[in-house]
């Protein structure tokens, strides 16, 4: 037991911002990506603590978490919200300096908020493969899709990320 | 294609904002919370987590109740807001009405039997160290029970101060001395010089003539008996002698 929170606690400090910036590229603002973030790390403490020591062991941490993390916001989006615990307030983000920093901060905000409104399947497999930068293997797995299916996914999501809309073979 | 590519993995890049593992870590109770409470005592620092309150002390700075906490308790502590209704529960529970839950893991068994006994003290009454340790099954273990109130991580809460030394002396405190003990009893109710008159004298407990029942002088039962009907005894034996048995709620001595 003992060995397990240890074991979370690594895991937390490791893939946190892993975690939050999968959460805000899906949802495209970071309110909600501390949310899933939260609540994918919660949903996982509560899986270990029932897991035998040789499944721990063999636990893909990565994507065991993106799989987790995928449900969170799949569930959300169904109307399912998880429900919010209040961590004590959040501290503002001082990891970047106040003038350099708020900058990429609206553009990457931005660009999220594009990410965020692909339909799902586009915008699972994009970031998957291209923020979270999986193989084309990795996200499959996490996606539990056949890898085809996730390259034309990406294919097509990155299309209609550049507004290139002439394509409308999917729609 | 190339900027696109470039943007989305800078996106990857983002941080969690700060924090954020130390307040997950709390949630799950591997990290506790803590934060200081205008109290009657004064600034009290107030640590918890989801199994309740974990600590107290009246520390001069966040920085000394942290260090404290984590050399004595053993566990990481993080600065958070308090919930709602934890400061409405602090000041109710120091006014005698018992609301808080405590985390008292990582104690003994003993340690905790001490500390739960000692929660029973109602506010504005004394109990003997002695007494303590007879009623959680150890009456040889007094000096036991000293050390465990010595490290009563959650003190004015799980009132260590209600327990005193049956010659008069109040005895330590490990929330602030001797003094502070004194003061904290005052506060409550407790005439503490009186008490430590009638031990000096050898007198332990009160007996009320009209019922027959004696106590310790702080108990609530005995408090509004008629000075004419009241005599100060000196031990159990001299009590029964007497005539008088023990009352059922202070338990001056085992009810046989």
């Amino acid at each position: 037991m003992e060995g397990t929170e240890r074991m979370f606690e690594r895991m937390v400090r490791e893939h946190q911002h892993r975690v939050f910036a999968l959460g805000l590229a899906l949802t495209g603002n970071r309110h909600d990506a501390e949310e899933v973030a939260q609540d994918t790390f919660l949903r996982a403490y509560r899986a270990l603590v029932t897991y035998p020591p040789d499944r721990i062991r063999e636990l893909k941490q990565k994507a065991w978490l993106h799989r987790i993390a995928l449900n969170v916001v799949r569930n959300r989006v169904r109307g399912v919200r998880p429900r919010l615990v209040e961590l004590n307030g959040s501290e503002p983000d001082h990891a970047l300096g106040p003038e350099a920093g708020t900058l990429l901060k609206a553009e990457m905000d931005a660009l999220a908020v594009r990410v965020a409104g692909l339909p799902p399947r586009y915008r699972e497999a994009v970031v998957l493969r291209h923020v979270q930068e999986l193989s084309y293997e990795e996200a499959a797995d996490a996606l539990g899709q056949p890898v085809g299916t996730v390259k034309s996914n990406v294919h097509r999501g990155l299309q209609l990320l550049r507004g290139d809309n002439d394509d409308n073979a999917d729609d | 294609m190339t900027t696109l590519m470039t943007d989305l993995k800078r996106l990857g890049e983002m941080k969690a904002p700060a924090g954020f593992a130390d307040r997950l870590l709390a949630h799950v109770g591997m990290a506790d919370s803590y934060a200081p409470f205008d109290t009657v005592l004064g600034t009290v620092y107030v640590a918890w987590n989801r199994q309740g309150v974990s600590g107290a002390a009246r520390s001069a700075s966040a920085a000394e109740f942290e260090e404290w906490f984590r050399k004595d308790v053993g566990r990481q502590l993080v600065a958070a807001d308090a919930p709602p209704d934890l400061a409405a529960k602090i000041e109710d529970e120091l006014e005698g009405r018992r609301r808080l839950r405590f985390d008292l893991r990582g104690l003994t068994p003993f340690e905790q039997a001490v500390l739960r006994k000692t929660r029973e003290i109602p506010r504005g009454e004394a109990r003997p160290y002695g007494w303590v340790a007879r009623e959680i099954g150890h009456p040889a273990a007094v000096r036991a029970v000293g050390t465990a109130l010595a490290n009563n991580p959650i003190p004015y809460f799980i009132p260590c101060h209600r327990v005193v030394r049956t010659d008069g002396q109040i005895g330590n405190y490990g929330g602030g001395g001797p003094e502070a003990k004194r003061a904290i009893l005052s506060m409550e109710g407790v005439r503490v010089a009186h008490l430590q008159e009638l031990a000096r004298a050898g007198f332990r407990y009160q007996g009320v003539k009209t019922t027959k029942i004696f106590c310790f002088p702080t108990c609530h039962t005995g408090r509004h008996a008629l000075e004419k009907n009241v005599v100060w005894l000196r031990d159990e034996a001299s009590a029964r002698a007497a005539g008088f048995r023990p009352c059922k709620v202070c338990r001056p001595a085992a009810v046989a």
